[in-house]
């Protein structure tokens, strides 16, 4: 009785979800989707309690993942609709991914956002892993303050407090030296750099802290210099934290949306500032597909840092 | 003796250069605002000068804005309305989350990490992505530009942050303490509520804080999904910075925002500390 109920109650979110289909049938489905998911919750109540112990954990938490992929779903699904609106299925189409191709404005923000991530994650994974070591190995005072800060903080703040600093304290003292200083791609790497370290630095210093002292002592009683050392013990013992938090400060480089808006300034375009553009002026499923696009790369991206360092993503998580 | 003069200057080239970067990018900024809320607007935008050479312009430091801010109730509503938007974003994650979480720490163990994915995986695409996705959601329901539309995808883009924390402390939870209660005759309500819940009370601080702060300095979702009258902190500093141009003005709002950040995290820190098992 209360496995059947589970069962029901799927059909149920199956019809909430094809209710954003519908069109003008929307609430009709919409209603008779949540009647169902009520029946089946009635199904469960008067189930013998004994078949099935976790059934109400099970129940909610069936519908809170419904909750967290049927929008997602939604996006992908009207990213091959053959309409201007996304509101009701006409008919399968690739023609907004084709659109996309010929979108120069978006294919330049694409490359933008491609060549700020990989710098700002190359430089915040040096510097991160830096922190990391120097923050297990000789636990300094203020360093965790600077490191932890900013990724604790609202990211509007860091934001704000970046523009400020770039057009008001930077470019004076940078025009004394004949240099001009602009928001644009430098101002938003270092903006980027800035709440990565972080990232890079937790994930790092999680992989040391795992580890045994003794093989460093080991290395140094058998006359290893400090760079030896590193070189050749810590470094790669460290590697799999290390690309893991390379992978996530890209990942983080190329979605952020806040920080990259206070310090792009008007001319400088990556792919979520584009997106918000498209979004506030006019939804079209180009929106869509772009988003389609992205979350196939984030989600490759996911699994090759699943597959290079499981251990370093369960700690984080 | 010899061996400690390596050490220091590499304990120097380690941490001078990450140290160095954040001084420079995170604390110099973070000071500079804290001098900007004191100054005088620029006649264009910006910030007035701090030492002028002309006659009758304003230089100099005031507390101009701190007494407009407290002398009008509308911020401090806008404030009120940005903690409560936070407050029921919080308890709606924590009343979505928790039984997930509680489920994926009493699944096997070699279930656990593939539930626990497909909890994130769909935080992982594109933050403006899943606001997109409720406002093609609530469109055709004509529920967009209202309250329930701002609060809806607050909570779906944050439901992660609770998730996560909520579920490692679970899992860390003996099941022979719940063994011990059903043994003393405890039905399944105040096992949870007697052992269960007291016992995840560090979780669910944790989570709360990491959700409560965001959507404390959110400004996106207000201004995509919401209604003039949804406005948050976020949309007042943001509007103080890149639409008036009142420099000024908008870091009072962010050290304001900050003081109330810093008192949400030590009031969460607080409490976790005090509903820690062992100082219960």
């Amino acid at each position: 009785m209360r496995r059947l109920a589970l069962v029901v109650e799927v059909a149920g979110i199956l019809a909430i979800f094809g209710s954003f289909f519908a069109g003008e049938a929307r609430y009709a489905a919409f209603a008779i989707g949540v009647a169902v998911v009520v029946a089946a919750a009635a199904l469960g109540a008067f189930g013998a309690r004994r078949t099935m112990p976790g059934f109400w954990l099970w129940f909610a938490s069936l519908a809170v993942y419904a909750f967290l992929y049927i929008p997602l779903a939604i996006v992908v699904i009207f990213s091959f609709n053959d309409s201007r609106l996304n509101a009701e299925w006409v008919g399968f189409t690739t023609a907004w991914y084709q659109r996309l191709l010929h979108n120069e404005a978006m294919l330049q923000a694409a490359a933008n956002s491609l060549m700020i991530a990989i710098v700002a994650s190359g430089i915040a994974t040096v510097l991160g892993t830096m922190a990391g070591i120097a923050m297990h190995r000789w636990r300094p005072r203020l360093l965790p303050f600077l490191v932890f800060t900013p990724v604790a903080m609202p990211e509007i703040l860091l934001g704000v407090s970046l523009l400020v600093f770039f057009l008001n304290s930077a470019r004076p003292v940078l025009a004394t030296v004949g240099i001009e200083c602009d928001l644009g791609l430098i101002t938003v790497v270092i903006a980027h750099i800035t709440f990565s370290i972080g990232f890079v630095a937790i994930i790092v210093r999680a992989r040391l802290a795992g580890m045994d002292e003794s093989i460093f002592e080991a290395a140094r009683d058998l006359g290893a210099t400090p760079w030896q050392t590193f070189r050749l013990v810590t470094f790669p013992l460290i590697l799999p934290g290390v690309i893991a938090g390379g992978l996530m400060a890209f990942t983080l480089s190329i979605d952020d949306f806040v920080i990259t808006f206070f310090t792009a300034g008007v001319g400088t375009k990556t792919l979520p500032l584009e997106i918000y553009t498209m979004i506030k002026v006019a939804v079209s499923p180009e929106v869509n597909a772009v988003s389609t696009l992205l979350m196939l790369l984030t989600l490759a991206l996911i699994v090759t840092a699943v597959r290079i360092a499981p251990d370093a993503l369960r700690g984080k998580g | 003796m010899a061996t400690q003069r390596p050490e220091r200057s590499t304990r120097w080239l380690v941490t001078a250069p990450p140290f160095l970067f954040l001084l420079l990018f995170f604390l110099v900024p973070a000071l500079i605002m804290v001098v900007a809320s004191f100054r005088h607007p620029g006649e264009f935008g910006g910030l007035a000068p701090l030492f002028s050479s002309r006659s009758g312009e304003e230089a100099g430091l005031t507390a101009e804005n701190y007494r407009v801010f407290f002398g009008d109730w509308v911020y401090f509503e806008i404030f009120l309305r940005s903690f409560g938007v936070a407050a029921l974003t919080t308890v709606l994650c924590l009343l979505l989350a928790y039984p997930l979480a509680l489920l994926i720490a009493h699944s096997p163990r070699r279930h656990r990490d593939l539930m626990v994915l497909l909890c994130v995986l769909p935080f992982a695409s594109n933050f403006l992505v899943r606001v997109y996705a409720w406002m093609i959601m609530l469109g055709p329901f004509e529920l967009l530009f209202t309250p329930f539309a701002v609060i809806a995808a607050m909570v779906y883009v944050h439901l992660p942050f609770m998730i996560l924390p909520l579920y490692t402390n679970l899992e860390k939870h003996d099941p022979v303490l719940l063994d011990a209660a059903q043994d003393l005759g405890a039905d399944g309500w105040r096992r949870f509520w007697r052992v269960t819940f007291p016992l995840s009370l560090p979780g669910v601080f944790a989570g709360s804080a990491l959700v409560f702060i965001p959507v404390l300095g959110m400004f996106a979702i207000p201004e995509i999904l919401g209604g003039i009258g949804d406005w948050l902190v976020g949309n007042m500093i943001k509007e103080a910075f890149l639409g008036v141009r009142d420099w000024p003005f908008g870091s009072m709002l962010s050290i304001m925002l900050t003081v109330c950040v810093l008192a949400v995290a030590s009031a969460a820190a607080w409490l976790a500390r005090r509903g820690a098992p062992g100082h219960a």
